[in-house]
């Protein structure tokens, strides 16, 4: 017999309960968008901004993100009492909450601004209190102004549970309390990665992303520069939600087109430095498979892993491969290309990442073209650029990007989505090019959201165990089952993102779900494409013979070093 | 060592015997009287009666021999108001407010003389008390949380033996299963004495229920209200009977560890605990297989910064684990995932003090004190404008008409009674009406107050309510964790809106603020602190609002308690111009002609009083 499904009341609806862990889950599922600041389904429940609260029955008040659905429940979402509430509560968080809306970094995107204008507060009875910011511009990556934080909490759990970082934490009690690096130091100071989650989860503009706009308009409207430009793959897919279109759309036409208009001199295509990568990375692979002490080999295309294997795994930096990511490869390649042109070349990358500003910055990149990157654009800058210009993105004709770097693989567009960078190593090593063993690969388990996943792969006698993690936390417990003796790998692939680059910081903020969709219109992008292995692109061959001739190592390969003070 | 049920019988038959008659000077070292140089008088009388050849013993020993005097720092009586004490036994004579001048006295009339000296004794209305029992103060009380404190000395496990000490857990571990252990605490009703009342008997119940292996037992011993020192009290003097309780709650729902979450605060209760439980080792009461059975149990003491809010028992459990002491939503409840997310018993120390006595002499016995629903007795911190303050404890139901007056003395200086705060700052205040309430949980509930952690602070008619209400917020707010907004955000605006009123720039709309403020953090704040946070200021607004218009409208404070409310004026007919409060105004808010009578300018005048002492003429006065 089956058991009786259960339901509850919302509001006079019946609600059928599945397996949601709270009310609130419950209620969103009901159609019923209500309010919070501190709840992701992601994080951990902290119940503390009480704006999701609902009456029940009785006439009592209950938080709903942490009130467990039972059957025959009966509660109600929007009454006199709980509108009351959610007002006083948004009265209180704007009275201690630096208002300077006009000028603010998220003005439009700022959850409290939203609700307090949803819920019509108009007046604030309280005198204010927070009227000067407190900045913290220390970091390449993020911004943090304390005088805007309503401390919801979301970025310390990020950073710690998902991240595995725990770079800010509360300090200090009451109406003192604030987020901040131990002893207040700057965030820059701290373990932190750079991975701009926290700036992701950020319902106001307490944490914002760096902004270089300004910096590239003045690097553009220059005459004596040379403005060459590479796009990442997971930007095609993030871009286009800021101009209303549907999640995961492949926009890259739009977006070539768009950064023209904006004046860029040349437009590039990252999977270009995704190809090279590849190439290089799976030769690293080989040469260390012969000697097994070299193993695992961890990929190192996501500076935020770099930073934490930094930081918190020094032991494991000759694990890290030496490939640059295809970012700093491409940007390299990009300044060696166009050194002699008589003007000075001004390399900007659009990515979806935040760690990618503080790459870019690093010493270990800057030789004697200049830091391989000068500038990193998040998608969300890229899209505030064609706003401020005026470009109506939607009805632009696509274009294609510029020669001689026009060509890349769909095993390079796959770098945007966790285990795309595995997924184009394999097609490297295998034996079997066929479309039928392409097909095979997609089912290995090398796709999807998973934190932790695992596959095997066959190259010549040997079997290849291969692991794909995103989040760190997941990268955490992974490193610290291997080394237990739980877990043995020969290849590991590190995103420090939950999903990889499509869930990047820079990327306009979105659902889960919204992620998903854009790691799906990548791989869209690779069916569409006609080559689908990196060593096929033709371009590779030209630049080996050419600009990288006698320069392999020290245009695409660095090594980290452990920089902790001993 | 004592190695098996026998033993622990033998050894408390010998220091039952040894305590017998003897004659024994038990000096108060609870922290009241400590303050008061109770050490200083220990000392003394220590010295004396070496010098003068007084067989003094300061251990209870096993074996007595002869003409002893025992010479004992015993934990706190109570009676902080007459301190420092000092009882003589076996005459069970009190000294009150004892100088170490008064030492040498002592020994010789009373110790060797056995004459008791009127002039050391307790008066009240005339009347001398000699007997400690006598004195009204305790004669109303009913004395079982606390019922050796005072008697005993605190330090010595051997006392606790010979007052009857861990019968209670012999009885648990020999005579009694664990399923009937916890229905004899179900059927005693007792309830969690740190505030919410909770039946202990069902909490034991869901964690004996929890088929978790590993299990803890918590004694919350954060004692944080403002003027509260029940719990600090019983760690000081009787640390055994609490540490008792834990052990037969460890024994009742299959936990091995017990955890002790002190305030950093109460140094000499961390120092007695310590002291007690290093002597629990020593006799084989804690540690491996006790008393030889399959039992085992360690106990661990932590220390709190003295965060008011890491008494609400999710911040306790976090601060133990090394976390920000900070409330968490439940569900999972303590009971399901307390401390290390393990089943966990957390009650705090009065709670446990409770228990020995209720399993020695069984449920029936303590239902027959106090009202059924919420029988036994409750420890109150009396204070405030009180004759006799000090730790009291009465059976549950007691009136506060009796506790006020016939414990308490009365109110001070023949003033008249306006209204007492119970609770902390967590609970409302009582008034004149309420006079004749029963105190246990469920009356006060009915009129919206709760007895907390038992904090009673008397107050007087010179006492503005609205001044009280701003002091308890001012603690609220600033021991607010900072998590949930409406607690964090709103404490901090309803303080601010009573220092506005206070300072005299209170608007009319401020009331319906305050109380749609109070609304919005009592439904909807996290945790319970939060949830109460509010209750000082509704119920003084309920009580007191005439008091609070005044404030706001008339711009006065009738008690004269607000300084910036306060009027200083020269009356003209009286002033004789002789400017001599204008040279004593620090701010030169007096001017005038010489001999035409002098003005005070209320803009700039700071209230410091400084013109009204020194006006010859007696012309100055405040309004």
């Amino acid at each position: 017999m089956c058991a009786k499904p259960k339901t509850m009341m919302i509001d006079g609806m019946p609600v059928l309960i599945e397996n949601e862990k709270n009310i609130l889950e419950v209620i969103r599922k009901a159609g019923i968008d209500l309010p919070t600041f501190c709840y992701h389904s992601e994080l951990s429940t902290y119940g503390a901004c009480r704006m999701c609260v609902v009456e029940n029955k009785w006439g009592d008040i209950e938080a709903s993100c942490s009130s467990v659905p039972r059957d025959g429940m009966e509660i109600w979402t929007n009454t006199p009492k709980v509108r009351k509430y959610r007002k006083m509560i948004l009265e209180l968080l704007l009275s201690s909450h630096c208002r300077d809306c006009t000028t603010c970094n998220q003005n439009g995107t700022c959850k409290l601004q939203e609700l307090a204008r949803r819920y019509g507060v108009s007046h604030v009875r309280f005198e204010n209190s927070k009227t000067v910011p407190e900045i913290d511009d220390s970091s390449a990556s993020i911004t943090r102004d304390m005088s805007k934080c309503i401390l919801c909490g979301d970025c310390v759990r990020v950073c710690d549970e998902v991240m595995a970082v725990g770079a800010i934490d509360f300090a200090g009690r009451g109406s003192k309390m604030k987020v901040t690096p131990a002893f207040g130091e700057p965030i820059s100071t701290t373990s932190c990665v750079g991975c701009g989650q926290c700036a992701a989860v950020c319902p106001t503009g307490a944490i914002t992303i760096k902004n270089d706009v300004a910096a590239v308009w003045d690097a553009l409207s220059d005459p004596n520069n040379e403005v060459v430009v590479q796009v990442a793959p997971a930007v095609r897919v993030g871009i286009g939600q800021m101009f209303g279109m549907k999640g995961g759309e492949d926009v890259m036409g739009k977006v070539v087109s768009a950064l023209r208009r904006l004046g860029f001199n040349k437009v590039f295509d990252t999977i270009t430095g995704a190809d090279l990568t590849v190439l290089e990375e799976t030769n690293e692979f080989l040469t260390r498979l012969e000697n097994p002490e070299k193993l695992p080999l961890f990929t190192s295309c996501c500076p935020a892993w770099v930073k934490y294997a930094e930081e918190k795994h020094p032991e494991l930096l000759a694990h890290l491969s030496t490939c640059r990511s295809p970012m700093q490869m491409f940007g390299a390649v990009l300044k060696e290309q166009y050194k002699n042109t008589g003007k000075k070349i001004i390399s900007v990358a659009i990515m979806p990442c935040t760690a990618k500003k503080s790459e870019a910055k690093r010493a270990e990149f800057n030789d004697e073209q200049g830091p391989a990157t000068d500038f990193v654009l998040t998608t969300q800058e890229l899209g505030q650029m064609i706003k401020e210009a005026g470009i109506v993105f939607n009805e632009l004709d696509p274009q294609v990007v510029d020669q001689p770097f026009g060509i890349g693989s769909g095993a390079g567009v796959i770098f945007g989505v966790t285990g795309g960078v595995t997924e184009a190593v394999i097609r490297r090593v295998s034996e079997d090019k066929s479309n039928a063993a392409l097909r095979i690969l997609e089912y290995k388990g090398v796709r999807g959201f998973e934190g932790i996943k695992e596959t095997e792969v066959e190259v010549g006698e040997t079997v290849i165990r291969i692991a794909v993690v995103s989040g760190l936390a997941n990268a955490e417990k992974l490193i610290k089952e291997m080394q237990e003796g739980k877990r043995f790998y020969h290849f590991v692939e590190v995103m420090a993102c939950p999903g990889g680059c499509v869930s990047g910081a820079g990327q306009p903020v979105g659902t889960l779900a919204m992620k998903k969709k854009r790691g799906e219109g990548l791989y869209q992008a690779d069916k569409m494409s006609i080559l689908k292995h990196s060593e096929e692109n033709p371009t590779l061959a030209g630049l080996y013979s050419g600009v990288l001739k006698g320069k392999v190592h020290e245009l695409l390969h660095r090594t980290y070093v452990d920089k902790r003070i001993k | 060592m004592l190695k098996n049920r026998q033993d622990l019988i033998d050894i408390r038959r010998i220091y039952e015997a040894a305590a017998g008659h003897e004659r024994k000077i038990l000096v108060c070292c609870g922290t009241g009287c400590m303050a008061g140089g109770a050490l200083n008088i220990y000392a003394e009388l220590k010295r004396i009666m070496d010098e003068k050849g007084v067989n003094c013993s300061v251990e209870l020993e096993k074996d007595p021999h002869g003409d002893v005097v025992g010479l004992k720092k015993s934990g706190c009586h109570g009676f902080c108001e007459m301190g420092p004490l000092v009882r003589i036994e076996p005459h069970g004579w009190l000294y009150v407010k004892v100088k170490a001048e008064d030492c040498e006295e002592i020994v010789e009339k009373t110790i060797i003389g056995g004459e008791y000296i009127e002039r050391l004794g307790y008066r009240q209305n005339g009347v001398l008390y000699k007997e400690q029992e006598e004195i009204p103060f305790y004669k109303k009380q009913t004395r079982l949380a606390l019922e050796h404190c005072g008697h005993i000395d605190a330090t010595s496990i051997n006392e606790y033996f010979a007052a009857g000490g861990y019968k209670a857990l012999e009885k648990a571990l020999f005579d009694m299963t664990r399923e009937e252990i916890i229905q004899e605490i179900e059927l005693s009703n007792l309830r969690g004495r740190g505030g919410g009342g909770f039946p202990t008997g069902k909490k034991w119940r869901q964690v004996y229920n929890q088929p978790e292996g590993t299990k803890y037992i918590v004694c919350n011993g954060d004692e944080g209200d403002p003027g509260a020192f029940m719990d600090r009290s019983i760690m000081e003097g009787d640390p055994h009977r609490m540490l008792e309780g834990m052990m037969i709650a460890g024994i009742a729902c299959g936990a091995q560890e017990g955890y002790i979450y002190v305030r950093a605060e109460y140094p000499l209760a961390i120092e007695r605990l310590r002291a007690a439980i290093d002597q629990m080792y020593e006799a084989g009461i804690l540690g491996k297989n006790i008393l030889g059975t399959d039992f085992s149990f360690d106990m661990h003491i932590n220390r709190g910064a003295g965060a008011f809010v890491c008494g609400e028992g999710s911040a306790l459990t976090a601060s133990i684990e090394g976390q920000r002491g900070m409330p968490r939503v439940k569900p999972p409840r303590t009971v399901e995932k307390g401390l290390f997310a393990k089943p966990t018993v957390l009650n705090n120390v009065e709670t446990y003090a409770n228990v020995a006595p209720i399993i020695v002499k069984g449920a029936n016995w303590y239902k027959s004190i106090g009202p059924e629903k919420s029988p036994g007795t409750k420890a109150f911190a009396l204070t405030g404008n009180v004759v006799n303050t000090g730790l009291i404890e009465v059976p549950m139901g007691t009136k506060l008409r009796e506790v006020i007056y016939d414990i308490g003395g009365g109110i001070r200086g023949g003033k008249e009674f306006k209204a007492v705060q119970i609770g902390g700052p967590s609970g409302g205040c009582l008034i004149e009406n309420n006079l004749e309430l029963a105190l246990d949980f469920d009356s006060l509930k009915k009129v919206g107050a709760m007895i907390g952690s038992g904090g009673l602070v008397v107050m007087d008619e010179d006492t503005c309510m609205v001044e009280v209400a701003r002091f308890f917020m001012n603690f609220t707010q600033n021991e607010s964790c900072g998590k949930c907004v409406p607690c964090r955000e709103g404490t901090k605006r309803m303080l601010e809106i009573l220092e506005r009123i206070v300072a005299g720039k209170g608007v009319p709309e401020d009331i319906d603020l305050l109380l749609e403020l109070a609304d919005t953090i009592s439904s909807t704040a996290l945790c319970g602190l939060g949830k109460t946070a509010a209750f000082p200021v509704v119920s003084t607004i309920k009580n007191f609002r005439e008091e609070y218009m005044e404030h706001i409208v008339d711009k006065v404070c009738k008690t004269k308690t607000c300084t910036a409310l306060k009027k200083i004026v020269i009356d003209p007919e009286l002033c004789k111009g002789c400017s001599k409060c204008a040279r004593n105004c620090p701010v030169g808010a007096i001017t005038g002609e010489i001999k035409k009578p002098f003005v005070i300018d209320q803009n700039k005048c700071i209230k410091c009083g400084a013109c009204l002492d020194g006006c010859p003429f007696k012309a100055i006065k405040e309004a």
